[in-house]
């Protein structure tokens, strides 16, 4: 009995709470309850994560070549212990010249061990952009020894460090993308659906015309473009605001939605007879309330970016060497020998395939969630 | 019906105008005129070039006159006599080369329309019905990984394994005796026997967002009360789901060639890439690295133009299906 009666207590409670809960709190309890999307959400801010701690997390400089070790396979990592305490290692390799193909092959050397560890010194590099640092999460201990966890690519390149670097400038194209497009999205949505009429119409005609025409074309036509000598961060803005030409409309489309169904609420109606100007009710009153929703589609439309900018510098069109993205990364991949020689290559292909999943479940949870009062 | 129709294809009007002026945009984009590269170009490749040749050429595309003569000029050519202007890397006009890429790239994203319905309409019915089963656990996951993986990079991947477990290379889609043949039914088996992979490829994304659709629009429609009505009177299983619900929800098969169109079109410029098929994808590339304008410019309105189509067959063919659409 006492039981019962404590149970109904707690679920007063809750409803008590439900009734007193900010938005942002229904819109939390709502999503938690979608669990691949809270462990989706969880991958995206690791991924995030590592885009901002590529220095300390990346054992070797992208650009540190190592004519010795030409598409060197990755060498796993192994566990011992010596003298009572515990040591990691990689083996070592034995390379010879392989007579039919003409090419170095190597093979792993279990009798050459190559001690590795955490926080070792390496390269010295500046922790975002300030404080001057040289120790990174994994390396060997002698930093002229081989390791290569991805292994190598064509230079001698360690794929593991590339593939960190690589994080940083795909996942930041995305966000710079997605912001810009949200600023075109936000105002000429915002435009078509609170004034509606003329404007609306022509501003729906665009977004119609940008969705049926296929975009890889023209974002080609566009980047192909862009002159060769400008220097990568030119060529990377520019490759941003050619993305989100193209990618502004799902946004607009979504903040006209709401602006339509808001319109007609009777708080906007108070807000008017109160006498607030237009600016007012749009930022003060209408923004807030389906702020939710621009964030969930926010996080829909990162993957596109990510897998455009992908495709493009794939093509070679995009972002070029010295600058490192996965799409730059697949670059290396393009021809089918390649692939044989170095499967590791297509490494980068499965970090752009995780991480557009988990946005995509995250945005799919966070759609769920935007609207709590929603049944 | 006829109204519906016209009023569609004069809206569309203004659409193809504006996808003639983007297309010409891209032409005007590297900078100096197309005669001039074209000069430079046969200098590059050792041949002597005449002044007149080239004011000849400046004569005919109206290089001289301002940008919307040019235009003028273009498009009156394309509409008029089919003239696309000069591929000047191969020397040819642009309509000599394109037509056989154009048309194998419509074979290979229609292949890939109808691909993506064959699948997605049982596996989208099966997933409504067994809601919440381990088989629709199972095919809303490869949906989600499908819409997540581009066409190129699982290529890249089905090549490689194609290469490691076959010993032979992939890409294609000719045997080399049928490459530069003359088009027999022979030929047409061939292509047959090599387009199958690249259409299943290209129809992985689009089969699996149909999916998702089909399977919530199922959904709805499953809980509406008269679905429950035909139960009570008894109706087999079998018929109650066929006879509406999922007549109803197969709307968005049509519907979404709107924009499963330009994504297929889009997806298999870079798939062609890859595998290094004969359309129009790598031809493009090609002419963009060369900045071949004028071939560029031709594909990417082409390319557009017949999304543009695409996308109004399917309007009409929704409407003919579904009476709402066209009273609206």
């Amino acid at each position: 009995m006492a039981a019962h009666v404590s149970s109904v207590a707690t679920v007063a409670e809750t409803e008590a709470a439900i009734y007193v809960a900010p938005q942002w709190k229904l819109v939390w309890w709502k999503f938690r309850k979608h669990r691949l999307a809270l462990i989706s959400g969880i991958v995206v801010v690791l991924i995030y994560l590592v885009a901002a701690l590529v220095e300390f997390l990346a054992p070797f400089p992208a650009d540190k070549t190592d004519s010795r070790y030409l598409y060197a396979p990755p060498q796993p990592l192994h566990l011992t212990v010596e003298r009572g305490r515990p040591q990691l290692y990689v083996y070592g390799y034995t390379s010879k010249i392989d007579p039919v193909a003409l090419r170095r092959t190597f093979v792993v050397d279990p009798s050459v061990k190559v001690p590795v560890g955490f926080f070792v010194k390496g390269y010295s590099y500046k922790l975002f952009g300030l404080f001057p640092a040289d120790r990174h999460l994994v390396g060997p201990l002698d930093p002229e020894q081989p390791m290569f966890l991805l292994g190598a690519d064509r230079l001698g390149r360690d794929a593991l460090s590339r593939l960190i670097v690589g994080t940083r400038v795909s996942m930041s194209i995305g966000l710079i993308g997605v912001a810009l497009s949200l600023v075109l999205g936000i105002v000429l949505g915002g435009l078509s659906g609170y004034y509606g009429g003329a404007l609306d119409t022509i501003i729906q005609r665009a977004i119609e015309f940008v969705r049926s025409v296929p975009s890889i074309p023209l974002w080609m036509g566009l980047a192909a473009a862009l002159p060769l000598n400008w220097p990568p961060d030119r060529v990377y803005f520019a490759i941003t605001v050619i993305l989100s030409l193209v990618g502004w409309t799902g946004l607009a489309r979504v903040v006209r939605g709401r602006f339509l169904a808001l319109r007609e609420e009777d708080f906007v109606m108070a807000a008017l007879l109160d006498g607030a100007s237009r600016s007012r009710i749009i930022f003060r009153h209408m923004l807030p309330a389906f702020t939710s929703h621009i964030i969930a589609a926010i996080t829909l439309a990162i993957p596109g970016m990510i897998l455009s900018e992908t495709a493009l510098s794939f093509l070679g069109l995009g972002l070029r060497e010295p600058v490192v993205s996965w799409g730059v990364l697949l670059q290396g991949a393009q021809d089918i020998r390649a692939i044989a020689t170095a499967p590791w290559l297509l490494i980068p292909a499965l970090a752009v395939v995780v991480s557009v999943l988990a946005l995509n479940f995250l945005g799919d949870g966070l759609r769920d969630a935007a609207d709590p009062y929603a049944r | 019906m006829w109204q519906y129709i016209l009023r569609r294809m004069v809206l569309m009007v203004p659409t193809l105008l504006v996808t003639a002026i983007v297309a010409f945009i891209v032409i005007q984009l590297p900078p100096g005129d197309f005669a001039t590269s074209y000069m430079a170009n046969l200098a590059a490749q050792g041949d002597q070039a005449s002044l007149e040749a080239a004011q000849q050429l400046r004569d005919q595309y109206g290089l001289d006159k301002p940008v919307y003569v040019q235009f003028g000029k273009w498009i009156s050519g394309i509409v008029l006599r089919g003239d696309f202007g000069m591929a000047f890397e191969m020397r040819q006009p642009v309509s000599q080369l394109i037509w056989e890429r154009v048309w194998l790239t419509v074979i290979l994203s229609l292949a890939s329309v109808v691909i993506t319905w064959l699948v997605a309409f049982p596996v989208g019915i099966y997933s409504a019905v067994k809601q919440y089963s381990l088989g629709d656990y199972l095919f809303t996951f490869l949906g989600f990984v499908g819409v997540s993986l581009p066409a190129f990079l699982l290529a890249l991947v089905v090549m490689y394994i194609h290469f490691k477990y076959l010993g032979v290379t992939l890409g294609g889609l000719f045997s080399s005796e049928y490459v530069n043949a003359p088009w027999s039914w022979a030929r047409v088996g061939d292509l047959v026997q090599h387009i199958w992979i690249p259409v299943l490829i290209l129809a992985v994304g689009g089969t699996a967002e149909l999916i998702r659709i089909m399977r919530a629009n199922l959904l709805d429609e499953l809980r509406k009360p008269y679905v429950i009505t035909a139960r009570a009177k008894g109706l087999p299983e079998w018929k109650v789901l066929l006879k509406y619900p999922v007549r109803l929800a197969l709307n968005p098969f049509i519907s979404t060639v709107g924009w499963t169109l330009p994504a297929l079109v889009s997806g298999s410029i870079i798939l062609s890439v890859v595998m290094n098929l004969p359309t129009t994808g790598p031809m493009m590339l090609r002419a963009l690295q060369a900045q071949d304008m004028y071939l560029a410019g031709a594909l990417i309105l082409i390319l557009s133009v017949l999304t543009i189509l695409g996308t109004l067959i399917s309007d009409i063919l929704l409407a003919w299906l579904d009476p709402r659409i066209r009273l609206q």
